[in-house]
């Protein structure tokens, strides 16, 4: 299983890198914003990614309406992370096909559980 | 004080506007239409002059507390930080690399620690099952042997690995320190934000009154729209009542996305 973890700060990076080995997952690249993370995906592979919403450049909001419009990218299930918690943003983002939504600050259970489910729904 | 001001430089304002439209009918009723013209020029400049003193006023407050923007280094290090920085905006920036730097080594120590902890608990758990064993007597002399020397570097083990673990959270302790230079950093900037905004008020008071005096009506553009996808940032007081349209947990989250169908 190979993770892409999308965040402009490092220490978030660090930290979510840090809960997802913890998780048995440990395939993870980084990316600072979606323009750095869409090219990564779009050549290599990804089968999961986990992405903050406001980041420089373009945001992780962006990011998710590039990939679900991309025809080879568009399945690839999205956990959003992120500090942005008002109703109508995480409407938004389960409208623009966002399969899972953790708003910050979280804990190592809630990312797991909502890991755990994003799979479970797949299979 | 600033009321009174204000009233002065309104005060100030109809005064002058008096006093050039006597000139102006006076020039005009003699027919001398350049000085006229001229009265009519002056007139708008009084409209602009107050304004401008005020936008001018701001700026050089603004400067000023730029300028005085000085934190208080609490050692050598620390000054040397600080002396390289200008004004607020590298201050903050240091408050970013303040934190980051913290939150790194508290992650390296946490990196460093844990499998200590893990260590411990499956040498632990090895030689507990072991021990399972020999109380059932089911243990052969050798083996027994075996278990004894385990035992000894387990004991030893623990000695080593609980030191380290010991000042490995000491030194967590220790990286919390940013705390305080980062609050004085942040509480000098909100002060700062707050000092220009009680001058903008101000200057738009005093525009305000520059457009009543001018009769004049503007069209205001609605700038506030944001780019939603872009996203606002975190929300602050997420736990309050009066803020609806923010959830205030993970729970509140996860109640929208399954009335949503998730």
């Amino acid at each position: 299983m190979k993770i892409l973890v999308v965040d402009d700060f490092s220490t978030m990076r660090r930290i979510v890198r840090n809960l997802l080995r913890d998780l048995g997952f440990t395939n993870i690249e980084e990316a600072d914003d979606g323009n750095t993370a869409l090219p990564m995906l779009r050549n290599g592979k990804f089968d999961f990614l986990v992405t903050d919403w406001n980041m420089p450049g373009m945001s992780g909001m962006e990011l998710l309406k590039a990939i679900r419009a991309d025809e080879n990218l568009k399945s690839l299930p999205i956990l959003m992370v992120t500090a942005e918690a008002k109703r109508d943003q995480i409407v938004a983002a389960a409208q623009a096909g966002v399969n899972g939504y953790v708003v910050k600050p979280f804990t190592a259970a809630v990312l797991k559980d909502k890991i755990e489910k994003i799979f479970e729904r797949i299979e | 004080m600033s009321e009174l001001k204000q009233e002065q430089i309104t005060e100030g304002v109809a005064n002058e506007l008096k006093a050039h439209a006597t000139g102006l009918k006076d020039a005009l009723d003699n027919g001398n239409l350049s000085d006229a013209m001229q009265y009519i020029a002056e007139l708008g400049e009084v409209r602009d002059r107050s304004l401008y003193r005020e936008v001018g006023r701001l700026t050089r407050s603004l400067h000023e507390a730029l300028r005085n923007f000085e934190i208080k280094p609490e050692n050598q290090e620390q000054k040397e930080e600080l002396s390289k920085m200008a004004d607020a905006s590298d201050r903050l920036d240091y408050v970013v690399k303040l934190t980051g730097r913290s939150a790194n080594k508290t992650m390296d120590l946490v990196e460093d620690t844990m499998p200590l902890a893990s260590n411990l608990r499956e040498e632990a758990e090895a030689i507990r099952s072991d021990w399972g064993r020999l109380r059932r007597r089911e243990m052969e002399p050798s083996e027994f042997r075996e278990l004894y020397r385990r035992i000894d570097s387990f004991l030893d083990r623990i000695g080593s690995d609980s030191d380290r673990l010991h000042s490995n959270l000491s030194e967590i302790l220790l990286a919390q320190d940013f705390q305080d230079l980062t609050g004085q950093v942040i509480q000098r900037v909100t002060a700062l934000v707050k000092e220009v905004e009680d001058h903008l008020v101000r200057l738009m008071v005093m525009a305000s009154d520059v457009d009543k005096l001018a009769g004049v009506v503007h069209d205001y553009d609605d700038d506030n729209k944001k780019d939603e996808d872009k996203g606002e940032g975190p929300q602050i007081h997420a736990s309050d009542e009066a803020q609806e349209d923010v959830v205030s947990g993970q729970d509140e989250v996860d109640d929208l996305l399954s009335s949503l169908g998730f």
